[in-house]
């Protein structure tokens, strides 16, 4: 049976909370500017609870299995940091405060910027893009703004490989700059030679994902910053697959200029079912006058045993702020929590935990599954999910069948490059056990599109509900409740 | 390795598995001269202590709960019924992702929708996306709609001096690249009505807040009208304040074409800044130009109803550089807080709660209004944040009223003007919500008169001159 949505749980009159009585006098209400309806429902406390305790059922979820999310790092997420997060003195500070009565807070985003500046190797970290998204779209700005500062005005060009993240090139539009589209070789890498012909003083820079979309890592990678320096360029590095390096690589050592993290993906804060994420970005020396307004800088007190005080700095040449107020301090409080928690060596584990869990998997199951690019991945990689034979099988309905055994699909369609792509990262917090176990699933499926491929096409049968008409949804949207007359 | 499961013995056994000798050698590929570098990062913590460090780091910062606060100025501080938490901290809501596979996420579809139902009712709009990150974005993302909504044709963007500055500031930091001209906030002088004026064939929208950013009701009635009388096509954008929406009239009934705002004050801790939540809606003929996710009604094979991400075609995922946005992950987990916030008020609970914001404001007004060398000058109507002409500089007082000059209670005073309108050396917004008891009310009054009096110079005594522009 389908849960009924809340407004069907509605009876007129019905309550949810109790407010505090009225303890001064009454004003005049302003009797021209009021509405005269307020269409909400009318239910009570235990019927909000059951409403959304039902749909939480629905759902599937980390806590509940492996969810192996190519490019989303669906790792564990400590209970600890929620805790962390929900302390009083951190959840009632209002963003307006005078700086002396939140340095508590102010002290926590400094070391924050910090640890991300050492994991990374930048000079300096804003904490205030919203998400990886806007990180980009922030780490665009920066290098758009410096080129234009240098007098390079001529530049109008981002580089992008055909196997980046569909947010690269949108955010590159977003900033007004035109998008060109480099290649990919035979080994999955950057092809050096189609980047070498569009490096000119028309690009702004080049957006680089490494680990790339496939998982892996690029191999020119020196030669590459090469060629974007040499033409007066910048780098920027993605870092959506940064669970791969921390610890193992400083994007900063290698020549990248500005990358953007993602705290809800490499620093365990809960995806949220679609959000907040939160996507801080570092930068090079050259580049800190741009960072967004503002960042928290330190001044060591003067007199000795007096604490070191933490204030708001507004960079001078900057882009100007990304936000209402400072990011979203509730995920940095998360992500600190989880940064102090692993120190450096923890840290390296974790890469190199995601990395070993990412190539176990491969290995059991490329005999059976073609990987277009098969060498020794990173912290994910990309099959194909059709097979000789059976050509109306594709990846989603792979995809579908693994619901049916209990857990949850990969990526599948992305990244474009690879045909019917299963994206699969199945990251350090998942045992050897579940990864057998999923390994088993794939496997069988396959045996199932040749002995028995209806499996896959009415899949999935033991969900909530079974395949969705996302057709008629979008010809003809229905995207509101509506009374019935 | 508290959160990685491996055994030595199943390490080993998963190496051998993929053919090679040690870990290192996965990272094979790696520069040797950079790989594996010493990290100067504060040893590992265990949960005990760095919850002790945390929780000395919060302690740091004055106590919020006991701290009587008139700051608002964006963000408000409401009361969050425990409900909200609860659902929200579920794993099975807040381990998910992006609602991708649908048959899985049924309980993330069905409550956006329920999400965008509520939103679309509060503002009076036809439809709502599934949210943006805050005000200041979602704002930013209603110029760019606009933009697009006029394929680009079409420069201008009007935008009223008393948008909250953070708003116009994100606007501009957005749209940097994109050639536009922003004008109509270059003074706090221009009044809507300048602002019309001002509408020609270039115009792509007029953007105004409703309670503005000093907290005054604007009245819009017959403004889309005097709008349209200049140009047929322009469109009004208005950011609204949601808990005013309990008492007040939706823009939905006065013509807007966008609404959006700050979702912050439905059930939403302050947070230090975030996260918070940009509701953002329009109407049905402009939803595919718009950024940001949706979710529509459907059925599967069986006729069974369920819910999908739909008219995606305009998204990041399938249009690259053609989309209407970058907007990838959204505010999720902070819709559902807003949609379990506004079921549990309901429809008679917004309407108590605002009211009780509405008299409160008034009554604390009231009170400073008659106090010597204080005013309240506006005239204008206002929600639950009003100016207040001080005697002396608004820092300075605040000062005095952080120190616990009177009654050794610390208040937190109200924001001050100056930090945006620098001419405003002596304004201060002060908000007032449920939260503000009346013996906080008249304690924060008395603090004032106590201040006022001991901070003024002779010379300003009586000086009730200038108050808002």
């Amino acid at each position: 049976m389908s849960e009924p949505l809340i407004y069907e749980l509605s009876s007129p009159g019905r309550h949810g909370t109790r407010l505090p009585e009225l303890d001064v006098p009454e004003s005049a209400l302003p009797e021209d500017l009021l509405r005269d309806n307020l269409p909400l429902p009318e239910v009570s406390e235990i019927d909000v609870v059951r409403h959304f305790l039902r749909l939480s059922q629905l759902n599937y979820a980390i806590d509940k299995g492996m969810y192996p999310l190519g490019s989303c790092t669906m790792k564990y997420n400590p209970k600890i940091n929620e805790e962390t997060a929900r302390l009083p003195g951190f959840v009632g500070l209002h963003p307006n405060r005078p700086e002396a009565t939140v340095q508590g807070a102010l002290k926590l985003m400094y070391e924050l910027q910090e640890a991300l500046k050492e994991i990374a190797g930048f000079d300096g970290v804003t904490l205030q893009p919203a998400a990886g998204a806007q990180g980009e779209l922030t780490g665009v700005l920066i290098m758009r703004k410096y080129q234009i500062d240098r007098g390079e005005t001529q530049r109008d060009t981002i580089l992008v490989p055909d196997s980046a993240h569909g947010t690269n090139p949108a955010s590159t539009s977003m900033s007004g700059l035109r998008v060109v589209q480099i290649p990919s070789d035979e080994r999955g890498n950057v092809d050096i030679e189609a980047l070498r012909s569009q490096a000119s003083d028309r690009v702004v820079g080049l957006m680089i994902t490494n680990p790339n979309t496939l998982g892996l890592f690029e191999e020119q990678l020196a030669e590459i910053v090469e060629i974007i320096h040499g033409c007066g360029g910048l780098v920027y590095g993605d870092g959506a697959n940064m669970n791969a390096l921390i610890g193992v690589m400083r994007p900063g050592d290698v020549g990248i200029d500005v990358m953007h993290f993602n705290l809800h993906k490499t620093f365990s804060t809960p995806h949220g079912g679609g959000g907040p994420g939160s996507g801080p970005v570092g930068v090079a020396a050259h580049l800190i006058d741009f960072l967004p307004d503002p960042v928290v800088v330190k001044t060591e007190s003067t007199v000795e045993g007096e604490p070191a005080r933490y204030a708001f700095h507004h960079p001078p040449k900057t882009i100007g702020p990304m936000g209402s107020f400072w990011g979203h301090f509730g995920v940095l409080v998360r992500a600190y929590t989880y940064i102090r928690m692993h120190g450096a060596e923890g840290l390296r584990e974790v890469a190199e935990y995601a990395v070993l869990n990412a190539n176990y998997l491969r290995s059991l199951v490329k005999d059976t599954y073609h990987i277009p690019y098969d060498r020794i991945c990173k912290h994910e990689f990309v099959a194909e999910g059709r097979f000789a034979g059976v050509p109306d099988i594709g990846a989603l309905d792979v995809a579908k069948r693994l619901i049916d055994y209990g857990v949850h699909p990969p990526t599948n369609y992305f990244p474009l490059i690879v045909h019917d792509a299963l994206m699969i990262e199945p990251t350090e917090t998942e045992s050897k056990q579940a990864i057998d176990d999923y390994a088993d699933a794939l496997l069988k499926i396959a045996e199932e599109a040749k002995s028995d491929p209806e499996l896959l096409h009415q899949a999935p049968t033991t969900a909530p509900v079974r395949r969705l008409d996302g057709v008629t949804a979008a010809r003809h949207p229905v995207l509101r409740y509506t009374r019935e007359e | 390795m508290v959160y990685i499961p491996h055994t030595a013995e199943e390490r080993r056994q998963m190496l051998d598995a993929i053919g090679v000798a040690e870990v290192e050698d996965l990272f094979a590929d790696v520069p040797e001269q950079v790989r594996f570098p010493s990290l100067n990062l504060p040893a590992p913590r265990s949960e005990m202590e760095i919850m002790g460090e945390l929780q000395k780091l919060a302690e740091t910062n004055l106590n919020a709960n006991r701290t009587p606060t008139f700051l608002g100025a964006g963000a408000y501080r409401h009361w969050v019924p425990s409900v909200v938490d609860y659902v929200i901290s579920r794993g099975e809501f807040a381990t998910a992702y992006t609602p991708y596979q649908a048959e899985v996420s049924q309980g993330t579809l069905q409550a956006i929708f329920e999400y965008q139902s509520l939103i679309c009712d509060l503002t009076g709009m036809e439809v709502a996306n599934a949210s943006h990150y805050d005000g200041a974005t979602a704002t930013a993302e209603a110029v760019i709609h606009a933009y697009n909504i006029f394929r680009k044709k079409r420069r201008k963007i009007l935008i009223a001096p008393t948008v909250h500055p953070h708003y116009r500031a994100v606007v501009r930091t957005y749209t940097q690249g994109m050639d536009l001209e922003i004008v109509g906030d270059e003074t706090l002088e221009t009044s809507i009505s300048d602002l019309v004026a001002q509408v020609d064939s270039e115009t792509a929208c007029v953007i105004v807040q409703n309670p503005n950013f000093l907290g005054q009701l604007e009245s819009l009635d017959g403004l889309a009208e005097a709008i349209r009388e200049r140009d047929s096509r322009t469109l009004l954008v208005v950011a609204a304040n949601p808990i005013s929406l309990g008492l007040l009239k939706p823009p939905g009934h006065y013509g807007a074409d966008i609404v959006v705002g700050e979702g912050q004050p439905l059930g939403l801790g302050l947070n230090f800044g975030g996260p918070y939540l940009g509701f953002y809606t329009t109407r049905m003929k402009y939803v595919r130009q718009m950024a940001g996710r949706l979710v529509g009604k459907t059925t599967d094979v069986d006729g069974k109803d369920g819910y999908v991400m739909t008219l995606t075609t305009r998204e990041q995922h399938i249009r690259r550089d053609k989309a209407t946005s970058n907007i990838c992950s959204n505010q999720g987990l902070m819709a559902l807080a807003a949609t379990v916030y506004l079921s549990t008020l309901g429809k008679q609970g917004l309407r108590q709660l605002a009211e009780l914001n509405y008299h409160k404001a008034h009554y604390a007004a009231q009170k400073i209004n008659s106090l010597p060398g204080f005013a309240v000058p506006s005239a204008a109507p206002f929600f639950n944040e009003f100016v207040v002409h001080c005697p002396v500089p608004v820092a300075k007082l605040n000062q005095v009223l952080l120190d616990g000059g009177f009654d050794n209670t610390p208040i937190l005073g109200g924001y001050d003007l100056s930090q945006d309108y620098p001419e405003l050396t002596n304004e201060m917004l002060v908000a007032v919500t449920e939260m503000n008891t009346r013996a906080e009310i008249d304690l924060f009054v008395n603090a004032l008169e106590d201040a006022g009096a001991r901070q003024r110079a002779p010379a300003t005594i009586g000086d009730q001159q200038g108050g808002q522009r």
